[in-house]
């Protein structure tokens, strides 16, 4: 027994080191699949996630700043939202999008656009929760000093983005955070279609499946490594100066 | 501007049946309330009692439950950008934005999109006005709080509004810091001539800057008019409390010679300079600083204080730099403000006898309804 456990070990630490080299090599030597899976995956997460911003910031703005008798049901709702499981967001998409379901004519199913819709009901609510404690913590004062030197609603909205960019971009950033890293939803509305709807976490599933657990690992590495990236360039935004210091 | 107290005929600012309703409880109700061209009306009051709420409806930055506000006499509202652009403020905490004095004195201007050239000439005008000119490539960020409050009014002044809120700009500041500034920012906005509104919870401060007060209290006006009569003549208990006086006498004048009215109050006769004939019911009071203090039965020196009266000191209690002394003549209450030496010297303790003494021209009197 004592001689088995170090050499478990030591097993372990060998397939994690291999995967790490195995994922420099998929990416220098940029064969078979790796630089479309890639791609796929940045666009149908980053795609998904500007989309999710464009609904999810606007619903931030207004529940962050607003004073009215539901706003406290909203945003339980919205905070509900930012916990739905991927597989369940998946399986309604699937159904819509299904010949049977009502949006089958659109003949989405198993394609990317399909994977971004899934991806933006994912990442919206997200967006909207975390904005709008974000916009909320702008001081109502600095709206009203803004709204009282002359600027209009859209200049007044833009100054408090700028004021509560940090927040603001860290809802950007989880909702990225979220649909790049996520399985369910992807693999149920896409399918995981070789050189068309595979993107790098249904291929680290492909490859768990297939037994290839250092590939697995592999793109695993990949995975980390690009989020990292992605997400390092939009902190890199958040962690600017804000509009105001005093 | 205009003379202190004169009537305003042609408001240039109006608000209307004003009424804020916050979950149920109305949290301004102010039927009138006009604004003359190029005077300064300062809003006096205790936290809570809806000042800044309704600076807030007059300057457009918040919908009233109802009621109306009049611009120059035509009616604006929230939605009304151009009426919006009118107006400009200064609120407690200048909320300066990184970069230089100068881009921070230009925002609305850039908000308003005006030409480089013409934000610099009316940028570089209005430092000189506030007294930083020169100042505008300094670091807007290294500024004192007095400073960053000055860059404050440039910012809003720059603008040319037709109106000027102020809301609490000096409440950050020291007492001494807050001395100067208030001086100063009335010798701004008395040669700037603009409409201005001004909220403080500071009666010296609202003496220093207005041109008339308006005391608010749970939501309403209670009190208005010029500086000296609304500080000097409370309208109520609550009002009295509020500015450091004791509630006003009642009295009947019984003489007037060349304006000097002789009052008939309880156990004594005082004297005012006022215009009421005979017979006329009044209310008056007297400011505790214009009121002094004398060791009973000691010769009071030759002067023009009219008004002496043989009183026992009710109550005594320290005031920040002074002793708030009220003396208690045939139940007529009287409050003094004494300087802590003097209240030292005359070892004051309830229930001792005093004497005190005013001018006649200390008095504020008022018809009583």
């Amino acid at each position: 027994m004592l001689r088995v456990k170090p050499s478990t070990e030591r097993i372990k630490v060998h397939v994690y080191g291999q995967a790490i080299l195995d994922g420099f090599k998929l990416i220098l030597q940029g064969s078979g699949e790796i630089w479309p899976v890639i791609g796929l995956s940045l666009a149908v997460s980053g795609a998904a996630t500007l989309i999710a911003s464009a609904i999810g910031l606007p619903i931030g703005y207004f529940l962050g700043i607003s004073r009215f008798a539901v706003r406290g049901t909203l945003i339980l709702l919205v905070n509900t939202a930012m916990g739905f499981p991927p597989v369940v967001i998946g399986l309604f998409v699937y159904m819509a999008l299904s010949r049977t379901g009502p949006l089958g004519q659109l003949g989405l199913l198993f394609t990317p656009q399909a994977m971004v819709i899934a991806q933006v009901i994912l990442a919206a609510p997200i967006v909207a929760g975390v904005a709008t404690a974000a916009i909320a913590s702008v001081p109502r004062d600095l709206r009203l000093q803004v709204r009282a030197l002359g600027a209009s609603r859209l200049q007044e909205s833009l100054a408090v983005f700028k004021e509560g960019r940090r927040g603001v971009m860290a809802a950007v950033i989880a909702g990225f955070g979220s649909v790049i890293s996520e399985v369910g939803a992807v693999s149920i509305v896409g399918g995981n279609i070789q050189g068309s709807t595979r993107v790098m976490t249904t291929a680290i599933v492909f490859y768990v499946g297939r037994g290839e657990f250092g590939l697995a690992m592999a793109w695993g590495m990949v995975l980390l490594g690009i989020a990292l990236l992605a997400t390092a360039a939009l902190t890199l935004v958040q962690q600017r100066g804000s509009m105001y210091d005093r | 501007m205009t003379d202190r107290g004169e009537t305003i005929a042609a408001p240039a600012v109006r608000g209307t049946n004003i009424k804020v309703v916050y979950r149920g409880r109305a949290v301004v109700d102010v039927p009138s309330i006009g604004i003359g061209s190029g005077e300064t009306y300062a809003l006096l009051g205790s936290s809570g009692a809806g000042k800044s709420t309704l600076l807030r409806v007059l300057g457009l930055l918040e919908r009233p439950t109802s009621g109306h506000v009049l611009l120059d006499g035509a009616q604006v509202g929230v939605g009304d950008l151009s009426a919006r652009r009118r107006i400009a403020a200064v609120f407690q905490k200048p909320y300066l934005l990184r970069g230089t004095v100068a881009e921070n004195v230009a925002y609305g201007l850039t908000l308003r999109r005006i030409g480089l050239a013409e934000t610099s000439s009316r940028v570089s005008s209005v430092l000189e006005r506030v007294g930083l000119g020169g100042w505008g490539d300094r670091n807007a960020l290294t500024l004192s709080g007095g400073e960053a409050q000055r860059v404050a009014l440039a910012r809003a002044l720059v603008l040319e509004p037709s109106f000027l809120l102020l809301d609490e700009p000096l409440s950050y500041m020291d007492p001494l810091l807050k001395r100067s500034l208030s001086l100063r920012f009335a010798q701004i906005l008395a040669s700037e001539h603009v409409t201005s509104l001004y909220v403080t919870h500071d009666q010296d401060e609202a003496a220093t800057v207005a041109d008339r007060i308006g005391v608010m209290r749970e939501g309403r006006i209670i009190a208005e008019g010029d500086p000296e009569a609304v500080l000097g003549l409370p309208v109520d208990a609550w009002a009295a409390a509020f500015v450091g006086m004791e509630p006003a006498l009642e009295g009947t004048v019984v003489s007037n010679t060349d304006g000097l009215a002789g009052i008939s109050v309880p156990g004594a006769v005082l004297y005012a300079t006022s215009d009421f004939p005979e017979g006329t019911r009044v209310l008056l009071a007297v400011r505790p600083e214009d009121v002094t203090l004398y060791e009973a039965g000691v010769d009071l020196p030759a002067g023009s204080a009219r008004n002496r009266l043989q009183a026992v000191i009710a109550e005594s209690r320290p005031s920040g730099t002074s002793v708030h002394v009220v003396v208690d003549h045939c139940g007529m209450r009287i409050a003094a403000a004494v300087t802590r030496a003097s209240a030292k010297e005359l070892a004051l303790a309830p229930g001792e006898p005093i004497v005190a003494v005013f001018k006649a021209t200390a008095v504020q009197v008022r018809r009583r309804d």
